[in-house]
Formats: C-alpha cells, structure tokens, sequence
C-alpha cells in the first residue's frame, strides 16, 4: 500500500475534530467531495492547508458557521431538470390530491429555490390550501436565506423557462417583485411552508409525509450513509407516500431500496411499498 | 505501485470540436484495452446524456456509457461525465457525482475529474486535453503531474479550438504534445 496522501490525512483528522469539538459528524461524507469542499472553505479562510484550518476551528469557535455552511448542499435553481417536476404534477399530484390534508417534506432545502419550484406547481394545482411544507437543512444561514425567498435577478430568464418547460400554466414573473438587482419571491408562497433546522445525518423522523423531495443531497453521502437516510425516509412517509430524488443518482447498494417502488426512473421518483397487484 | 510506463487509467477532457477529437481516439483504441476510460464533454445543460452516447459509441469499438454514481470505474469501458453534475472518482475506484458550484464556468469539469482521479491512480493516471474554448482542465493536468501521472495535449495546431490545450500547456506543461492519432497509440500502449 503506497502511504497515504498528506491531504487525505488531513481531512480525516479534520472531520475528527469537527465531530469531537462541534459534534457535527461527517465521517459519512463521500471524500472526494468533500475534500474539495473543505479546501475551498480553507482557501475562503486563508488557510494554506486542511491542517491550519482544523487548528483553527478546534479554537476558535466563531468559525464554524462559515465552515458549516461552506460544507452544506449548494446553490440550485428553481425548476431544475423542468421534466421532472413535470412528471411530478401529472404522476403524483393526482393521487396526493386524494388527500384531504398532504404533508411534505424538503429534505436539503439550501437556499430554498426548489423549495418554492414545489410551492408554485402546488398552488397551480389548487392544491397548496391543504399542504403543510417542512423544507429543512442543517445548515442555519442556508435556511434564513431560503426563509427571505430573495435571488439574484441574473438567474430570471433560465428560471422563466424552465418554468414554461416545465408546464406551469402562467408567467413565473406573476411570483415575484423585482428590486434592482433581486427577485423577492411572493410572500404568499411561504405561508404553508415552515423552515427548519434537520440534519439528515444526526436526527430523525419528525412528520408523517406524502411526499419528499430530496434531490442531489444523498449524491454526496457513501452507501452506508445513504442506505440510512433512505431508511428514515422510509419511516417518515406514509404507505404509498412518494420520494423524489435527483436525476443522475442510483439507489443500487442501498438495500432499504428495496422497500420501495419505481414510479418513473427518468425522474427517480420512487413509491414506499409494494407494486399493486 | 504501478510498473514504470504503465498507466492504470485514462482520463480525458474536452470542450468545443471534442466529439470529433473523442470519436477520433476511441475509434483507435485497441478493443481490449485493460483500464478505465473516462471523459468529460462539455455540453448544453439539459441534453440528457443519451445523445453523445450514442454518438460516440457508433465510433468506439469499446463500450460507452454514461458514469452512474457508486459504480466502479470498470476496465475496457468508456464512462462520460454525465451533463449537469461534476464527476468524481473516489479511492475505492467508484464514481460519486456533485453539484456543487462550476468550476471555471463549467460543470462537468475537467479539473475536478483530473484533480480526484490524480488522488487516486497517481503516477498511474493517464490524461489527455484535447480541443475546447476555454481554461478547464489546466489546473487538473497540473494536479496530475504533480502526482506523477502522465500527461498528454492535443496539438494545439490539429486542435479545433487551440485555448484549452494551450492553457494546459501554459499551465502544467506535458510530457508529450501530439494528435490525436498519437493519443490513441500512446493509450494503447500504456494501457496493455
């Protein structure tokens, strides 16, 4: 075995230090990922290694929230992937609206533009009225970002059309107010959403949910990571409840996987329980 | 440790004219090439993977698919970066995908492919910079080099667009600049 890399050795003994001094654990963490990540947050703070930056924070406890936030799920778009919503409001809101009250959970919610993507399809829907939205994440100015619903207005147009790609029946313009170089989103979307801190590797089931949605944040975690917060889905969603997933990722060594049911593999939208019979 | 000449895998990292370059060298691959291929294209956002599959594999005697997330990097395949998401090799030899944040304006990245895939193989690694308009992949080439891989250029003068073999040149430098024919003859023999 060649010896290992100094980096590497680095980054472990910073997730160490990271789990003993602040009691966040990402030993769970896909490495390759992460490192990067990490090496970002430590050029951010003028760190010329992993090293200095792990001294730091064993110290310095001001730190963390930039290096926690450094770390979190980042930035995505409203309508990503617009097909996929689509397929979302043709195959599963049909049967949601069967439900005289439907509960939803964001697992991973960052900075919030999926968050409101599902709060506009369900309010064109007619179905927002009966909805109470959990959209979480363990990362605190992620979630006060996501709360303010505000964006930069360069990302106006993609999200327009992808909006239209996506079938939304009106002009995504009609959901909020330009300020100068912002987009703040329409107040009234937020009223059925609540925000707040979860971490999916740390905490547990909260909810009884018909659906959630949690795209491209397992990506980042290894099989047996995944495989468990596959199975706290699993214990948070109803029979029959519904669980979306990004487009690229693979439930293939996850063996809580086989619990549930493919609905459209295209849009990695997935059913807890058997297939009908 | 690798034998001294031999590589362990292959990466390559192209741009603007790349599915040309790239259907260039995998048609002159050796069809039982024992390593590895793995490639990163840029391309539109939301073409979903398919097309430059299917594309490519009318030119490779290889197989050709798109890199699914967890699996193995499996010998005598060629893998593709799927479109949207940065592809990462992990030390166990599986693919992991991100979404983090471009890089250099880009996602899929050359460097972030070079720069995890160089952690991995080190002196093992093969890589090549082929055609492309803009900067990615000379950092990921410095990365592999630093490690002690092995890095090729596409002749920046065959090249449809120039900048993103003279950037890596500028950048990291390379232990050859040849065509694609000598891409394609270099893998081969490197990778018995």
């Amino acid at each position: 075995m060649p010896r290992p890399d100094p980096d590497d050795v680095e980054l472990e003994l910073f997730v160490r230090a990271l789990q003993l001094r602040h009691g966040y654990d990402f030993s769970g963490y896909a490495r390759a990922s992460l490192k990067r990540r990490v090496q970002s947050v430590a050029m951010a703070s003028q760190c010329k290694t992993i090293g200095e930056l792990t001294a730091k924070l064993i110290r310095e406890d001001a730190r963390l929230p930039s290096v926690i936030a450094g770390l979190s799920v980042p930035v995505s778009e409203m309508f990503r992937n617009p097909s996929v919503f689509k397929a979302l409001v043709a195959e599963v809101f049909p049967v949601l609206a069967s439900y005289p009250h439907i509960n939803i959970w964001q697992a991973g919610c960052a900075r919030g533009e999926e968050i409101y993507t599902l709060a506009i399809l369900l309010e064109e829907a007619g179905l927002y009225e009966r909805a109470q939205i959990y959209a979480t994440d363990f990362n605190d100015s992620a979630l006060a970002l996501a709360q303010e619903g505000i964006f930069p207005v360069a990302e106006a147009r993609t999200w327009s059309e992808n909006y239209l790609a996506a079938g939304g029946q009106h002009s995504l313009s009609d959901y909020w107010h330009a300020r100068y170089e912002h987009l703040k989103l329409d107040e009234k979307l937020k009223r059925n959403i609540t925000f707040a801190n979860h971490n999916l590797v740390a905490d547990g089931v909260f909810c009884e949910a018909h659906l959630i949605l949690c795209r491209n944040v397992l990506i980042y975690f290894t099989n047996p990571l995944q495989d468990r917060v596959l199975g706290l889905f699993r214990d948070s969603l109803v029979r029959g409840g519904y669980l979306m997933l990004g487009n690229k990722e693979s439930l293939s060594f996850a063996p809580n996987a086989g619990e549930f049911t493919v609905l459209n593999a295209r849009a990695r939208i997935y059913r807890l329980g058997l297939p009908q019979p | 440790m690798t034998s001294a000449g031999r590589s362990t895998a292959v990466v390559i990292g192209c741009s603007t004219g790349g599915l040309h370059a790239l259907s260039t060298i995998l048609a002159a691959l050796r069809p039982d090439l024992a390593v590895p291929v793995i490639a990163v294209c840029h391309r539109g956002q939301d073409d979903d993977g398919t097309l430059l599959v299917e594309l490519l594999a009318q030119h490779s005697r290889l197989p050709v698919c798109e890199a699914e997330e967890r699996r193995l990097a499996a010998p005598g395949i060629i893998h593709l970066a799927p479109s949207g998401y940065h592809l990462l090799l992990e030390t166990d030899g599986r693919f992991m995908l991100s979404t983090d944040p471009r890089v250099r304006y880009v996602r899929p990245a050359v460097d972030v492919l070079f720069q995890s895939a160089a952690d991995v193989h080190r002196e093992g690694l093969l890589a090549a910079v082929l055609t492309g308009a803009n900067d990615d992949g000379a950092d990921g080439l410095l990365a592999v080099r630093r490690h002690g891989g092995y890095a090729l250029v596409q002749d920046p003068e065959e090249a449809e667009a120039p900048q993103m073999p003279l950037a890596a040149l500028k950048r990291a430098g390379a232990d050859a600049v040849i065509s694609l024919a000598g891409i394609a003859r270099t893998i081969n023999e490197r990778c018995p």
